[in-house]
């Protein structure tokens, strides 16, 4: 069963890619039509949606303990001394995520057809997004470390691809590669964690990495957790998550990464992929449980890049680049909801925000789409007018983003902020940085709002502006039903899904520091801000002369944030600048100049030596080799006499 | 038949020189004489492939001893036999070897044009030479086979190499000479040892596993014995620093020449050490062991990092190649099961993977006849075949999982940070710089708008390139997915190995039975 998930989409990557390479990929080819190939992948997918579908009933009527499957499908690496299986399991966190990932994944798929109608090579576009559904799937159901690292890197490699879809664009094959670099060096993390998790547990396989914690029979484990090894672990493991989820130091990518088609900004960089790290993080609650240092950490690194993203967010124009930076920021959240030990409110923030955001991102690509590939929101403006449609999802999905009840977004972010500031590991000060995010969220989303749909059209001629045709428009409306009642899942006291994930992610004491009205005070407060937020910029961008004179009064700070804090300049300056020169000093003085100069040196001091010894040089072959042998029976005489 | 079957590794090895012999003796009109030697150096080459393939399917994996035993005295007063034999480790290199050798000859169909005879020769008589290296058991005979392995690589890249193949020539051939000289005057130290200790001349390495020597410090018997083997397998291997022949000598060799030197000469340093040095000399590993290791480590950043900066596209994977090697010298001196056996499959990996890189540069110059990365550009949009089948040998050379180049890093840097964690740590930023050199390396090649007017006609793979490089994409993929396919016969020998050169840890892989886990859950 589980097997089926995964193989349907590696099917459709197979025949739409081979379908591709054999027919479509030389230059001299037929335009491919995206239907036929898009409704192959959509159907893929679809099917892994249904049997999901199908598992979720199935677990809901079996208990809470019997809700996990588990399938060995080979034996992967086997030998004397070490033992990986690749097995799938699913239980109740995978579930969700599967159900999350070809959910969205089958909405985004349908969408795509109509998106990439004109695109030259819809098949190699189709089997891409199949291939990562594949890998991504992979990656929640892997039953040990390695094989969720297969489709770590499996989806790592997608997204590269898919970023520089448009390779003859120069720019999008860099931003593809800085995604992918930027991504190994927390891999890199990501392994090393790996090994010491290996080499102090002896097992990869996460299952019994969990019995083995939890009931305390890993050999030394109090050794582990003082001597910091645990720490370390989490830290390491974390390191990837920030590479993966694009967190702070990492997360440079994830702008860049906007350059690759929009339903893939969507799936990719929005709803599924960026939120392994929040998965990976939740599946090993239990080692990071044992760690508060790694879960402070956790939080802090969430709670700063949800505000610092935010920031930057206020200042783009390109709409992309916006939700972009949104993403970076709400996926803050989820960690600071982590690092506070409420890992269901993060994953229950993972789903709200799958729908809102893809919702937000796929409405984004329609408005671009209707613009020709207009991505700039001051060259925007009174779309409602001309895109009904979509003006009226992305309302929605604008509302759940900024938390207004009843919302999606509001139950799940609420829910973090409340726990942020409730629980043991939190603190009054996350809970500040958490309602400051909120406040930028309100901020830069209404503000994009504002200016794409709302005042006067901007931009030159407004009479080729269309909405999008239906096959494009019914996703959108799936996911705004979405968008507005997903949240009823995680209702505060009635939570379906932190119940849900009891087997998984059990309830570890939260100390309830206060009352019940407090909670209600934190959340009026919350949503408070951000119908404040709302009020305030709706009033600011209806006349743009304000905000340009407010711009003109903070010109300076203004500068920065556009440019995104310098933070790329300054990587540049540190890092990749340094190494470039470093290596080429490396190549040409030292191996060039040094290595190899020595090597040959010898040779020329053979030679050399060789010049005061011509009268040697006979012609003869047969003295020569009275010579070798008399050499090699010198050096052997030394080593029999010598040492022996 | 039955003397096939008792001789199969004479078969094996021979087959090519025969091969090649044969072919001389048919006289081919001119007119017709290069297709026909193209054709037959081919079917020659594929009937050693099966020869080899009959070897695998009677290879017994349970079976911790040498198989497929052929003894004969050769110069019996001095100990000296005609001894083949091959274990789990051998059998692969062996497969490597008689693999690529036609894939080798394929691409090799338009490259070359001048000189066939002589060419195809060689090739085939470099490949009789290659197997005799892995299969002998006689110390002596290994030597034979090693020196006489140089003689026609030095032609091949003197003949048909680049602008400074004579330069490239003698500076590969001086180097592994001079380096493997040591090894030979060693050998008769070993031999006389075995006739004081035991009572008579043996060059057999199984007799010689049994001779006992000294150990105590750098300048004792073992550890210079030890040195006078690691120097001849350190230079092919090659480590640093004694890599720079290298990077001369692949830019400058044919495509087959590179591809050979990359896939087998270089595991020939490997399979030494796997082979001879440890085993003979355990002790004498200890006491250079952190040595050998620094080196591998630093083999493998260097090689990333200089790569990083290459101009020349075969350059580039020249210097990638000293770094992959570097993980397999640190695998092997970790000397846990899980190191040891990621170092062996990392030399079947970097065969395949480098081989494969070094085909499609080969492709690609023989279309542009250029090797700058700069002179390229947006190849993809032309040559859309191409692209993808580098790209997946490019990702194989990083290491993306699924593909066998994962397999074999994880786990020797999985067995390694057992050992030395710092060590394996610090190994794996190859990670992000692998990634680093190849992706930039592909993106400045493939991707972008084509600039360059001559690169706007280039032709995709033609049906013969296809065929030399499915092959090896089939062979990324299946042992990516199914490594146990290899350990499977690997695996015997591998203990073998260990219990003679000494583990350094036993590794205890802890798991339950799912019904305990399910018992657990309740």
């Amino acid at each position: 069963m589980l097997g089926l998930i995964i193989g349907f989409p590696l099917l459709g990557f197979l025949v739409n890619g081979i379908w591709y390479l054999v027919f479509q990929s030389s230059p001299s080819a037929k335009k491919a039509n995206s239907v036929v190939t898009g409704l192959i992948s959509t159907l893929a997918i679809s099917v892994s949606l249904a049997i999901s579908l199908w598992l979720f009933y199935k677990f809901s009527l079996v208990s809470e303990s019997s809700r996990v499957i588990e399938q060995k499908i080979f034996s992967w690496i086997q030998f004397s001394g070490l033992q990986v299986d690749f097995i799938l399991r699913l239980d109740a966190l995978s579930l969700i995520f599967c159900l999350v990932i070809s959910g969205v994944g089958a909405l985004i798929h349908l969408y795509s057809i109509g998106y990439m109608a004109h695109d030259k090579t819809p098949g190699k576009f189709f089997a891409y997004l199949n291939l990562f559904c594949f890998a991504m799937l992979i990656l929640v159901l892997g039953g040990s470390l390695p094989v969720l690292f297969l489709g770590w890197e499996g989806v790592g490699l997608c997204s590269y691809l898919l970023i520089g879809y448009w390779y003859e664009d120069y720019e999008k094959a860099i931003a593809g590669k800085k995604a992918f670099v930027v991504n190994r060096i927390g891999d890199f993390g990501f392994l090393l964690g790996m090994f010491l998790i290996f080499t102090s547990f002896g097992t990869l396989d996460f299952e019994f990495l969990r019995l083995s914690v939890i009931q305390g029979n890993a050999p030394n484990l109090p050794h582990l957790i003082e001597s910091g090894t645990v720490t370390a672990i989490c830290l390491l493991l974390f390191l990837g998550c920030t590479g993966k989820s694009a967190q702070i130091p990492l997360y440079v990518w994830l702008p860049d990464a906007m350059a690759g088609p929009t339903p893939v900004s969507a799936l990719i960089h929005a709803a599924t992929m960026v939120t392994s790290g929040i998965y990976l993080v939740a599946r090993m609650n239990f080692l990071f449980l044992l760690s508060p240092t790694a879960m402070q950490i956790v939080a802090v690194t969430g709670g700063l890049t949800a505000v610092f993203a935010g920031t930057i967010a206020v200042a783009q124009t390109d709409i992309k680049k916006i939700l972009a930076y949104s993403t970076v920021s709400q996926l803050g959240y989820m960690f600071l909801g982590c690092g506070v030990g409420a890992f269901s409110a993060g994953v229950f923030h993972v789903v709200t925000h799958a729908f809102f955001k893809a919702l937000l991102f796929l409405g984004a690509g329609s408005v671009i789409h209707g613009m020709h590939e207009e991505q700039n929101i001051l060259k925007m403006g009174n779309l409602r007018k001309h895109m009904p449609k979509t003006y009226l999802v992305f309302l929605v999905a604008w509302l759940a983003i900024c938390g207004i009840p009843p919302f999606s977004g509001f139950f799940s972010k609420d829910e973090i902020l409340w726990k942020t500031f409730s629980s043991h590991g939190g603190s009054i000060w996350l809970w500040v940085l958490g309602v400051l995010g909120a406040i930028l969220t309100a901020f830069y989303m209404t503000r994009l709002f504002v200016l794409t749909f709302l005042g006067d059209y901007r931009g030159s001629n407004d009479n080729k502006i269309h909405d999008s045709p239906s096959v494009m428009i019914v996703p959108l409306q799936i996911l705004a039903v979405f968008s507005l009642l997903g949240g009823l899942i995680g209702i505060p006291h009635f939570s379906w899904i932190e119940h849900w994930l009891l087997p998984v992610i059990p309830h570890h004491e939260i100390e309830d520091l206060s009352s019940h009205s407090l909670e209600w005070i934190l959340m009026g407060v919350s949503v408070l801000v951000a119908v404040v937020g709302i009020v305030f910029i709706f009033r600011f961008y209806r006349n743009l002369n304000r905000a340009n004179e407010l711009k003109q009064k903070f010109s300076r700070l203004y500068e920065i944030i556009q440019h995104k804090w310098f933070i790329d300049e300054i990587y540049e300056f540190l890092l990749v600048k340094p190494i470039h020169a470093f290596s080429k000093n490396l190549w040409l003085e030292m191996d060039v100049g040094i290595v190899d100069r020595l090597m040959v040196g010898f040779g020329k001091f053979s030679q050399w030596s060789g010049q005061g010894l011509r009268v040697l040089h006979t012609g003869v072959v047969q003295i020569y080799l009275v010579f070798v042998l008399l050499g090699a029976f010198l050096a052997l005489g030394y080593l029999i006499y010598g040492m022996v | 038949m039955a003397w096939f079957n008792s001789h199969l590794l004479t078969n094996v090895v021979f087959s090519p020189l025969l091969w090649a012999g044969l072919g001389f003796l048919i006289p081919v009109s001119k007119q017709y004489e290069a297709g026909f030697l193209k054709f037959w150096t081919l079917v020659g080459t594929i009937i050693t492939f099966i020869f080899s393939v009959v070897l695998y399917i009677q290879f017994d994996p349970n079976v911790f001893e040498f198989q497929f035993i052929e003894f004969v005295p050769w110069i019996a007063e001095l100990g000296i036999s005609y001894h083949f034999g091959i274990d789990g480790i051998s059998l692969w290199l062996i497969l490597l070897t008689t693999f690529l050798s036609p894939i080798v000859i394929l691409s090799s169909f338009s490259a070359i044009g001048h000189r066939l005879r002589e060419y195809y020769f060689l090739l085939l008589v470099l490949e009789s030479a290659m197997l005799g290296a892995f299969v002998s058991l006689d110390l002596f005979l290994f030597y034979v086979f090693w020196e006489v392995m140089l003689v026609p690589m030095y032609f091949l890249i003197g003949i048909w190499g680049g602008k400074e193949r004579i330069y490239a020539a003698l500076k590969f051939f001086l180097f592994t000479v001079v380096g493997s000289l040591l090894m030979l005057v060693a050998i008769f130290y070993l031999a006389y040892l075995h006739k004081i200790q035991f009572g008579v001349y043996s060059a057999s390495i199984l007799d010689l596993y049994r001779v006992r020597t000294l150990a105590n410090g750098i300048f004792s018997p073992q550890a210079l014995l030890f040195l006078a083997f690691a120097l001849a397998f350190a230079v092919k291997v090659p480590m640093f620093p004694l890599h720079t022949w290298l990077p001369d000598a692949h830019v400058q060799a044919p495509t087959a020449g590179s591809v050979i030197l990359a896939g087998v000469l270089l595991k020939m340093g490997g399979y030494g050490f796997i082979r001879f040095a440890f085993p003979l000399f355990p002790e004498a590993v200890r006491i250079f062991q952190v040595a050998f290791l620094i080196l591998g480590t630093t083999a493998v950043l260097y090689g990333a990092w200089v790569s990083m900066v290459q101009p020349d596209i075969k350059k580039l994977v020249a210097y990638s190649s000293v770094s992959h090697m570097g993980f397999v010298i640190i695998g092997l001196f970790s000397l846990n099961s899980i190191s040891v056996t990621g170092s062996i499959y990392q030399m079947l990996n970097h065969g395949i993977s480098t081989g494969g890189l070094f085909l499609l540069v080969g492709i690609l110059y023989e279309r542009r006849h250029t090797r700058e990365i700069k002179d390229f550009g947006g190849i993809t949009r032309v040559m859309p075949l191409f692209s993808v089948a580098f790209m997946i040998t490019a990702l194989s050379s990083i290491a993306l999982p699924g593909t066998n180049g994962f397999i074999g890093e994880f786990l020797i840097l999985l067995g390694t940070w057992k050992e030395h964690p710092m060590l394996a740590g610090v190994s794996a930023l190859c990670v992000i710089f692998g990634a680093i050199y190849m992706l930039w390396a592909f993106q400045r090649m493939m991707f972008g708008p084509i600039k360059n007017k001559e690169n706007e006609t280039l032709k995709d793979l033609n049906f013969r390139e296809i065929v030399v490089i499915v092959p090896i994409i089939i062979c990324i993929f299946f042992m990516g997915i199914f490594p146990n396919f290899f350990f499977n016969k690997m695996n015997a020998s591998v203990q073998k190995f260990l219990s003679q050169a000494g583990e350094s840890s036993t590794i205890v892989y802890r798991s339950i039975p799912p019904q305990e886990v399910k018992r657990a859950r309740q």
